[in-house]
């Protein structure tokens, strides 16, 4: 047995040394999916501009903060809510509590061919499932996804909550469940704005803009971690200058003043 | 194509097997060869991975590496970034992962040895290191090079442990199956495309190698 234990401890050794040396790595952000089109955009301009390359992790707001809280080596996160940002900065593993960069919106889309009819009172919804001919409905995961909680609201608001929820399928992200939405797997979902705003959605089907009123405001908060170098400190201000926020009201965000 | 995903992917494949092989053919000897109380168990133990969904071995891996444990503090403190989260770490879990691809086919390798083969060479004179180098390894190579094999095309293919400990971070824990995941949700379907089917040649290859290392050590023992 004793051989085995050298030899863990010589890998043990061998691991540390190496993540000592590959310490250095390029400049990492995490970001809500809902932001996928947007700020690979706004990435872009910011290299274009300033020739600082950023790299970013797009996935839902829950699962990057909890990769950030078990030490994911992100320098800057970008919520589609206020909650899960908040709980970084109560952890203390902020630099502060961050700003609003965006408020994000929810639209009913139905794929082409789709037996809905989407409205932004969701009466084609109600019919489809009275008539039983409701497939099914696809919204990101309400745990994990804030676009997904909103659309909790707005169903629950509607009374359909109950009688959907069978007919739900939950993307780990508003990106699946766009995913979804969009390749005709259900007969629509409520997703982000700026997804459907996406290059090659406006010819995959039908979208209404769901009233802000009928849900918790998406208001979409972004903090600097503690880690933050240079670069991510760069983009967090790029992202509230004038070039970013039109690029942000482009993909159908209401951005601050 | 992600090229510094199939990059990533590759490492870890080799790294995988830089770690596993000669873990498992000390151990795969070990349990060829020798008989002793408690047998079943630890081979029950080493082949565990096998049964066990991944979202079990991340959910250890995160919960005794991850930075909210005194053992992933300690560890952070040492060298300033998490297991979790790195490549190294993805290597941590893929070479636990892959324990039963490694020990089991070099097992059946040094098992199909016939033990007079190995009293002959005592015979001979042969000290016992000359006789494991030059008799057994021959001998169980096919077996040896199976368990490479596999450990690679298993270690391509994995995608629950990869996700949960790794993160999806371009260039360090991204790998090829990841950014399959990773393209797909960015609605770039034509790239997730490619390298599914990159992925899909590579599996199909890999598994008509082992077929034919198979059949020859079955030729052997008929």
């Amino acid at each position: 047995m004793s051989r085995l234990t050298g030899y863990i401890a010589a890998l043990l050794l061998a691991v540390a040394l190496s993540a000592t040396l590959s310490a250095q790595r390029p400049t990492t952000i995490a970001a809500a999916a809902n932001l996928n089109f947007a700020l690979t955009e706004i990435a872009k301009q910011f290299k274009a501009e300033r020739g600082t390359q950023v790299d970013v992790v797009f996935g839902a707001s829950g699962t990057l903060a909890r990769q950030i809280q078990d030490g994911a080596p992100f320098e800057l996160f970008l919520a589609a809510d206020e909650e899960f940002p908040n709980q970084l900065t109560k952890a203390g593993l902020t630099r502060d509590a961050g700003v609003v960069y965006a408020t994000g919106r929810l639209v009913i889309f139905a794929p082409n061919g789709s037996p809905l009819t989407v409205d932004e009172r969701l009466d084609g919804l109600a019919l489809a499932i009275k008539s039983g001919k409701a497939g099914r409905f696809a919204i990101a995961n309400p745990d994990v996804a804030p676009y997904g909680k909103a659309a909790e609201s707005v169903l629950r608001k509607r009374g359909l909550w109950d009688a959907i929820r069978p007919q739900l399928v939950l993307g780990d992200t508003i990106a699946q469940a766009a995913q979804f939405a969009t390749t005709g797997n259900a007969i629509g979902g409520l997703v982000a704005y700026s997804l459907v705003l996406g290059p090659g959605f406006a010819e995959r089907g039908k979208y209404a803009l769901i009233p802000e009123s009928d849900h918790q405001p998406l208001r979409q908060r972004m903090v600097l971690l503690k880690r933050a170098g240079a670069t991510a400190t760069q983009f967090y201000t790029y992202l509230q200058g004038q070039t970013a926020k039109a690029i942000l009201r482009k993909h159908g965000y209401g951005v601050p003043q | 194509m992600d090229w510094t995903a199939l990059r990533v992917s590759l490492w870890l494949g080799a790294g995988t097997i830089a770690i596993l092989l000669p873990f498992g053919i000390w151990f795969g000897r070990l349990l060829a060869v020798h008989q002793f109380r408690g047998k079943v168990l630890i081979e029950a133990l080493v082949t565990v991975p096998l049964v066990l969904p991944p979202t079990v071995l991340g959910f250890y891996l995160l919960v005794m590496f991850g930075a909210r444990s005194p053992l992933g503090q300690a560890f952070q403190s040492l060298v300033g970034q998490t297991l979790p989260f790195s490549f190294e770490g993805l290597l941590l879990a893929s070479a636990i992962a892959n324990i039963p691809f490694v020990v089991q086919p070099i097992q059946r390798g040094f098992e199909a040895i016939p033990s007079d083969v190995r009293d002959a060479a005592a015979c001979c004179g042969l000290t016992p290191w000359q006789r494991f180098a030059r008799i057994e390894v021959p001998l169980a190579w096919p077996g040896i090079l199976t368990a490479a094999i596999l450990t690679f095309a298993h270690t391509l293919g994995e995608f629950g442990v990869v996700l949960m400990v790794g993160g999806n971070l371009p260039g360090e824990t991204r790998t090829l199956s990841v950014a399959i995941y990773d393209r797909m949700q960015a609605f770039d379907d034509r790239s997730a495309g490619v390298m599914a089917a990159t992925l899909l040649a590579i599996a199909v290859v890999t598994l008509m190698l082992t077929t034919t290392l198979s059949r020859r050590v079955g030729l052997r023992r008929g």
